[in-house]
């Protein structure tokens, strides 16, 4: 019954949709206010259908209903609560009504909140998202129904994938969704003004929080991902250039470049054209991503659905949503007038130099993405591309990028003085070099890249500080007035400084975790010690024990650092007995931003049993340094500017512009 | 500056981040990227000691020697011919005789594949893709491999293991 309901909730959100993208762009076209809002009541009646059908798919999961066909391959009774609950988006089926779960949610969001919209942009807008919304249920209810029946119900369940039973799993998909889905507004709003033919800055006002939302999601989800592999996947790799994470990278550097570039056309009303096309392509990306993960186009070190018949299908979407964009865009942005005049040298200068980096090096990634998959198709030629690819082309993108980021904030608008920016990143740079000296010094003979490159790091947080400095004139003035003054910044600068700071903070992570990374891996017996990284290991005991819906063999380590006991460390392996399969849980001991790392393999005959340990310096840095990107996004997001109500079209504001 | 100057150095400035671009690319291209070889296309190709390359197969049954500090010997087998793998490290969980596996290295002068990674990834409905390819070609296809899509939609990624 409540499969039916899900079922029937999930159809009639798709009549929803088809009326969504049809009635508010027909009102808009007539200029009928009544037809124009029907878009505000479908879009929150469309959440609520999908969120009912959500609902129901999950009590599905957790009351263990093994007569549908997505619970009984995807659970089992003896699943943790939790588990049952996450395991609804851990499937093909459940994870694609997520997907549209999230669309209507942020459909639902622009029509609650988007009252200071112009009605027509409003009516356009929801009317896209109306479209990309009516493809995906298609999707879903044509080839991937999570509420299929099973004729004769089983009695257990087939178990979810373990390795996909981990806390990790529950919040990385939404995060990841929430980002990816995100994009989906920008898009639409960028297809509403062409639709329109017709841009203002206002335009670039109202699409910047939604840009941010996602893009802070989306840099979560993927700082997650990327941690859940490292501690789950039991051989300490936190980033594999595997293409399913090159699907969620490819739109938040794209997303990341929108950013920017909403900046230079809110302020000064120019780069519209790219801005639009952006907000395309970010989505795109994203549309792009999901077929790669949902296609089982590629195989990679993540595992998918195989089915040829949802390949073809989201293609299609692809296809339509990508092409049908892309050729509006070609057929209207002409129409779109240009803005602002600047200098090369200048803020605006900096933040198309921020783009073309950031474009580019996603170029390089889709290119080393979709390479190999070209290649097979009209050849036969089977390659792989891997991570020395993309250091190569990705990595020296990414130093210009990251030595370009402390000037651009230092510029001015317009007309910048690049000298002028250089003398006030001098501290920055004189501690970049102290930085380098030092650390070549103290690991002479080494690598000499690292310092080099955590030099870089240290200007780049280096330059996010001076300009707070600067802009607060601190050691210029007595303290008390730079205190007043660094209130009265406005957050979206405390939100530059923490996302770029941030950047600075996860490459020093990267680099030593890379560089000075300490490994042992052998067999121990009981009461054997390794030494790793000035650590003492000794492996106490090895025990069994009996989980939930798994056989767990523990092995418990007591640390010790010269001669004082730290901590027991207690690596398992367990083995899932439903679906045969066994998974390695790494133990991690934290000290300071680094982590030892512990992980198990398998057992000889004499007792003996494999390990693997790590000693990742400063590894931590990594993911705080997303996670502080991330802190930056919300204060920018929480500026004065972005909430208080939109303001009115500024047609003056053009006149104003200084025509040089 | 006058507007056409503005827009000439931008797009000489976004022809030289482009141009740095495509020459990073044809540079990875030459060096860092790995051919995809079955034991007979191995043996077909000649592929000269010490070139990289991936090697995939199912695990010769009967063939997996474990030898002391976690030196492992395995073949790598296609219905036609088989290769011998020799690896040191922790095999992945799913690492199993008769399964699909995919290690990464280079042949030794003894004619040795000696590997320095190895994925291995099954389950009733699962090899790695390479490895299902390969041996469709070849007419060693077991028709039940891939007739269900693996459910696991998120990510359940491969287990590796590298030196």
């Amino acid at each position: 019954m409540i499969a039916e309901a899900g079922h029937y909730a999930l159809v009639l959100a798709l009549g929803l949709a088809l009326i969504q993208s049809t009635v508010p762009i027909l009102g808009a076209r007539w200029g009928d206010h009544a037809l124009m809002n029907v878009a505000r009541s479908t879009a929150l009646a469309q959440l609520l259908f999908v969120g009912a059908s959500f609902a129901a798919l999950t009590m599905l999961h957790v009351v263990s209903d093994f007569s549908v066909v997505n619970v009984f391959e995807n659970s089992h009774s003896m699943k943790p609560m939790l588990y049952k609950i996450t395991g609804v988006w851990g499937n093909h089926e459940g994870s694609m009504l997520l997907w549209v779960l999230i669309l209507a949610l942020f459909g639902g969001l622009v029509a609650a909140f988007g009252n200071n919209l112009p009605l027509s942009l409003r009516a356009h807008v929801l009317t896209v998202q109306g479209w990309i919304a009516a493809a995906f249920y298609l999707f879903i209810l044509a080839t991937s129904n999570p509420f299929l029946r099973i004729s004769s119900p089983p009695i257990e369940g087939r178990d979810l994938n373990p390795v996909l039973q981990d806390i990790g799993l529950a919040v990385h998909p939404p995060m990841l969704y929430l980002g990816y889905v995100g994009f989906s507004i920008s898009f639409s709003f960028a297809v509403a003004a062409l639709i329109e033919g017709r841009i203002d800055a206002a335009w670039a006002r109202w699409v910047r929080p939604w840009t941010l939302v996602a893009w802070i999601f989306l840099t979560l989800g993927i700082a997650m991902g990327s941690y859940w592999a490292y501690y789950e996947l039991g051989w300490g790799g936190w980033w594999f250039w595997d293409p399913v994470e090159n699907a969620s990278l490819m739109p938040w550097l794209a997303g990341t470049a929108l950013l920017h570039s909403a900046v230079v056309m809110e302020k000064r009303n120019a780069l519209k054209v790219w801005t639009i096309l952006l907000s395309i392509l970010t989505f795109s990306l994203s549309l792009l991503g999901t077929f790669l993960v949902r296609s089982g186009v590629l195989t990679s070190v993540h595992a998918f659905a195989t089915d040829p018949a949802r390949g073809v299908f989201i293609l299609l979407i692809l296809c339509l949503f990508i092409g049908g964009s892309l050729s509006l865009f070609a057929a209207r942005a002409t129409a779109l007038k240009q803005g602002g005049l600047f200098a090369p040298i200048s803020r605006e200068g900096a933040l198309v130099l921020n783009n073309l980096l950031l474009t580019v090096a996603c170029g390089t990634v889709l290119f080393g993405t979709l390479y190999p998959l070209a290649l097979e198709v009209l050849t036969g030629i089977k390659l792989s591309v891997g991570a020395p690819f993309f250091n190569l082309t990705f990595g020296p993108l990414f130093v210009l990028l990251m030595i370009a980021v402390p000037f651009g904030p230092m510029l001015a608008w317009k007309r910048g003085d690049l000298l002028g920016a250089a003398q006030r990143l001098m501290a920055a740079g004189i501690a970049a070099l102290i930085a380098i000296a030092v650390l070549y010094a103290w690991t002479y003979g080494g690598s000499t890249f690292a310092p080099l490159a955590i030099g870089l790091a240290v200007f780049v947080i280096g330059g996010a500080l001076s300009d707070l400095a600067e802009r607060t004139a601190l050691f210029r003035v007595p303290l008390g007035v730079a205190m007043a003054r660094a209130r009265g910044l406005p957050r979206s600068t405390w939100g530059t400084a923490f996302a770029h700071a941030g950047a600075g903070i996860a490459l020093i992570g990267i680099v030593c975790e890379t560089t000075w990374n300490s490994e042992y891996i052998g067999t121990m017996k009981p009461r054997d010690v390794a030494n790793v990284a000035g650590y003492q290991l000794k492996l106490d005991d090895i025990t069994q024990r009996q989980g939930p819906n798994f056989r767990e063999m523990i092995a418990q380590f007591t640390v010790s650092s010269d001669g004082e006991t730290l901590q027991m460390m207690t690596p398992s392996k367990r083995n899932f007995t439903t679906r045969g399969s066994s998974t390695t849980e790494a133990a991690l001991l934290t000290r300071g931003a680094s982590q030892l790392y512990v992980s198990l393999g398998d057992t000889n005959a004499d007792g003996a049993i494999a390990v693997r340990i790590y000693h990742k310096p400063l590894v931590l840095l990594i993911w705080w340094g997303p996670v502080l990107m991330a802190f930056g996004g919300l204060l920018s997001l929480s500026d004065r500017r972005l909430r208080v109500g939109a303001p009115k079209p500024a047609k003056a504001t053009r006149a104003l512009a200084p025509a040089e | 500056m006058t507007r056409k100057q503005r827009r000439l150095t931008m797009i000489g400035g976004s022809l030289a981040v482009l141009a740095i671009a495509a020459a990073l690319v044809l540079n990875a291209m030459r060096d860092s990227i790995v051919f995809f070889s079955t034991p007979t296309m191995a043996a077909e190709k000649q592929i000269p000691p010490g070139k990289r390359f991936r090697l995939g197969g199912l695990v010769q049954p009967g063939s997996l020697v474990k030898g002391d500090n976690l030196a492992v010997n395995f073949s790598v087998a296609d219905g036609a011919a088989t290769l011998p793998v020799a690896y040191k490290g922790i095999l992945p969980d799913l690492f199993r005789e008769g399964q699909g596996v995919v290690a990464e290295g280079a042949i030794d002068a003894s004619g040795v594949f000696r590997a320095d990674t190895v994925l291995a990834k099954h389950d009733e409905t699962y090899m790695p893709k390479d490895v299902a390819d390969a041996l469709k070609k070849q007419g060693h296809w077991k028709d039940d491999y891939g007739a269900k899509p693996g459910a696991t939609a998120a990510s359940a990624p491969v287990q590796g293991a590298s030196k």
